[in-house]
């Protein structure tokens, strides 16, 4: 019954959907309308990359703080730039190498990825602070017609990119041993899997989809930033959990987390419609991911003693 | 040569795991490695698969490796498929792994080695520890290698599995490849190796082709042993300590016998006829269908693991690392889990009586040759781990022994400590109920023997049986004596 945590996100992002639709239609008087789905769309986009990133360095057994100071830099540098196509791609690469590091420093340099990546979380967001100290800056408006179009539906384009993304990475060499170093390192070692490679490479990516996310909250909020990227560390390791990825390691899928995010992103907007105090916002959001997390475990244990 | 190591040294932090040891295999033989536990044997193949780093020394090794750790290197949560096909899987256009081939590749991988009932698509960690051996083994011959190293790869295997994996062996060995194994069943060392090296304390002491069982165990420990098995016949069997009466639960049919202090009663049979039930039943870590259990004059029902203790029921299983040995833990700490209420006022461990006490039974084991009790039970060998669980149980001070199999994998000098140690146990007026996969220790060790088949009591012997074939014909043939 281990399937039923790995769909968790999956049942968690239909009952938020559920609760959206009802909660939107009761207070407006109308469903929402396919301008709704899209702002959600364009709104969950980076959450939705941060937590793919995420979910495969935990996949390995490891986890990634930096992802807020990598956002945030990146806003910082694509607003500060004007968000030029140019340095878009300087944005990108900046974002994998920064993940580079942490992942050099934990496969090779064998420090602890919660300590290394609360070292550069820092780091990197103290480069933001002196990139751009002042909130502003800006994004070219074709890029923004591109990346988050509230008119056309480029945002499901995205989305789907991201999806056969994974199917792609899933079917390369590099995504099985990125499993096989998560569920068991010294066993995957000893068959052969270069276990330091694929660690530093799955920082490196979570790098690189922080960096797109930091691009297309650029692209969705029209500005930048400096501390952007900060609410990410939470929202994007809730969206793991809720996603149903194991944090020893080894299970779960990015899709999981995928479905995690949007349903996170669903539930601010759930409350907001509900009339609740934007205040009390992080006091529910946590509240749903406890409780998520708590019918996750309770399905799995009930479903485990009917086996036995 | 295909494979050549001279001058080997390899250090654990202070543990020298190998100093100055050689070793040479030719393409075409099966040589095995003998030795007791910790003598290096584990520790040199690795060193000779180059999954270890040699301190100093040279290793020559021509052809293609592959090689079965004696810890499995099985993915827990990848698929069986996914775990045979690591290395090489199927591939479409763009290179990219064909998922929907993996297991139609696995099944027919698994189908060539003759292996038909282990589902592709389980993951390796829903297996059985037999069912992940021999998924190991099939990984490792499907490379179909030049070199293969085996490391105790019939450990966790019945016979059945033992008699396919040395058809496979032999196979290989003709076909030219060299075939390394470990083992410490000296049967399987004289039926398949044409030439033996025997390893002490890290270093080679001696390679021939011919070897009796004697000579290796004299080669293995530097000493001889006195008779291998104590005697037990001169125990007096006192009052009743267990009495079980139509006990139904998983395999077992409606078993009835009692277990009286002072006796070692032993459990045998063919693999599988509900042995583990029986003792797992007692344990309180399955539920009975049905049936009786009175411990000493008082009826009990175990609903966990916990009553049974409570009740004075001890339980040692085969498998110490899925059964209870902390590895990351102290060896004392692990001694001590079962006992610290004895130990502690309000709440607060009197560590110095702990450290007294814990050191006693250690010395009292020979636990890890008189290492430090403060290092980590995981630096142990496998049957110093296994001396550690009996030494927490011996603490416990309970009042019956259920030994499942407790020498398995188990070098012969420890084996002979833990005959002593079974013996000393029933002399100081314990009931022991003792199930071993060597049909050998059962008729050599026990007062009485069960026989089970199919769930059922199909035998009862009078003991020492001394002659092992007694009990097995007993466990084959149809009824004997009822
Ligand atoms: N990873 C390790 N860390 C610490 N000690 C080890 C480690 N591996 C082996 N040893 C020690 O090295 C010695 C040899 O072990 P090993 O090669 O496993 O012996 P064998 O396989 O013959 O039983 C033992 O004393 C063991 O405790
Ligand atoms: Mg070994």
């Amino acid at each position: 019954m281990r399937d039923l945590q790995e769909r968790l996100g999956y049942l968690v992002l239909a009952a938020t959907a559920v609760a959206y639709f009802a909660v939107y239609t009761t207070s407006l008087g109308r469903p929402p309308g396919s301008f709704d789905y899209l702002a959600i769309l364009n709104t969950t986009m980076p959450l939705v990359l941060v937590a793919v990133g995420q979910s495969l360095v935990v996949i390995t057994g490891g986890i990634d703080l930096s992802v807020g100071g990598v956002v945030s830099v990146c806003v910082a540098v694509t607003a500060a730039t004007g968000g030029t196509p140019g340095w878009i791609l300087a944005v990108l690469a900046l974002g994998a190498a920064a993940g580079l590091v942490n992942g050099v420093i934990v496969a090779f340099g064998r420090i602890a990825p919660i300590l290394t990546t609360l070292a550069t979380l820092s780091i990197y967001t103290g480069a933001a602070l002196w990139i751009l100290p002042v909130p502003g800056g800006s994004i070219l408006p074709g890029v923004r017609a591109v990346l988050s179009n509230p008119g056309v539906p480029t945002g499901l384009a995205w989305l789907a990119l991201v999806v056969a993304g994974w199917w792609v990475l899933r079917r390369t060499r590099f995504g099985m041993r990125v499993y096989a170093v998560g569920s068991d390192e010294t066993a995957a070692r000893a068959v052969g899997v270069p276990v330091e490679r694929v660690k530093a490479g799955v920082y490196a990516l979570s790098g690189l989809c922080s960096a797109l996310a930091g691009v297309f909250y650029v692209s969705t909020t029209t500005a930048g930033d400096a501390n952007a990227g900060a609410p990410f560390i939470l929202t994007s390791i809730a969206s793991v959990v809720v996603g149903g990825v194991a944090f020893s390691g080894g299970r779960g899928s990015a899709m999981g987390a995928v479905a995690g995010a949007v349903a996170l992103t669903l539930v601010i907007d759930v409350l907001f419609f509900a009339g609740i105090d934007p205040l009390y916002q992080s006091l529910f959001q946590g509240l749903f991911l406890v409780v998520a997390v708590l019918l996750g475990t309770a399905a799995a244990l009930l479903a485990r003693r009917r086996t036995a | 040569m295909t494979v050549e190591a001279t001058g080997i040294h390899r250090a654990f932090g202070g543990v020298q795991a190998l100093r100055d040891a050689s070793f040479a295999a030719r393409p075409g033989e099966i040589h095995a490695l003998a030795g007791e536990n910790g003598a290096g044997k584990s520790t040199l193949i690795k060193v000779l698969c180059g999954v270890l780093r040699a301190d100093a020394g040279s290793v020559a090794v021509r052809g293609r490796v592959a090689t079965a750790f004696q810890e499995l290197s099985l993915l827990p949560d990848l698929t069986v498929a996914e775990n045979l096909l690591l290395a090489a899987p199927p591939r479409g256009r763009l290179g990219l792994v064909r998922r929907g081939h993996l297991t139609a590749e696995a099944s027919r991988v698994l189908a060539l080695y003759g292996v038909s009932e282990i589902d592709p698509r389980s993951p390796a960690r829903d297996l059985s520890v037999s069912q992940r051996q021999v998924v190991e083994l099939v990984r490792v011959l499907a490379t179909e290698p030049d070199v293969v190293f085996l490391d105790e790869p019939t450990a966790a295997l019945a016979e059945r599995e033992v008699d396919w994996l040395a058809g496979h062996m032999r196979r290989l060995r003709d076909a030219g490849a060299c075939v390394v194994f470990t083992s410490h069943r000296w049967r399987e060392i004289e039926r398949l190796a044409d030439r033996v090296t025997v390893f002490r304390n890290g270093t080679h002491v001696a390679t021939r082709e011919r070897l009796t069982e004697d000579e290796a165990v004299t080669l293995m420990t530097g000493r001889t042993l006195d008779a291998t098995y104590p005697d037990v016949s001169g125990i007096e069997a006192g009052e009743k300590a267990l009495t079980v009466t139509g006990l139904t639960s998983g395999h077992l049919r409606d078993v009835s016998f009692d277990l009286r202090r002072g006796e070692i009663l032993g459990v045998g049979g063919l693999a599988g006829q509900g042995q583990r039930d029986l003792f797992l039943t007692l344990f309180g870590a399955r539920r009975p269908v049905a049936g009786r259990l009175l411990v000493g004059q008082a009826e009990r029902s175990f609903r966990r693991p916990a009553d049974a203790v409570r009740a004075g029921i001890a339980y040692v299983p085969e498998d110490r690392k899925a059964e209870g040995l902390l590895l990351p833990l102290s060896i004392r700490d692990n001694i001590a889990l079962t006992t610290l209420a004895r130990r502690s006022r309000a709440g607060f461990i009197r560590r110095r009586a702990e450290k007294a006490e814990i050191s006693g039974v250690a010395a009292k084991l020979a636990i890890g040759a008189g290492r430090a009790t403060s290092q980590a039970a995981g630096t142990l060998s496998g049957g110093n781990q296994q001396k550690t669980v009996m030494a927490r149980w011996l603490l416990a001070d309970a009042d019956v022994y259920l030994l499942y199999d407790v020498t398995r994998g188990v070098d012969a000098a420890t084996k002979h400590d833990i005959y002593h140690l079974i013996a000393g146990l029933a002399r100081s007026g314990k009931a022991v109920l003792f199930h071993s996969s060597e049909t050998e220790e059962i008729a050599h060790l026990c007062h009485r023997v069960l026989v089970l088949r199919e769930g059922r009591i199909a035998a009862e012997l009078a003991g020492p049986v001394g002659d092992a074939e007694q009990i097995v014909a007993a466990s084959i043939r149809e009824s004997a004596d009822a």
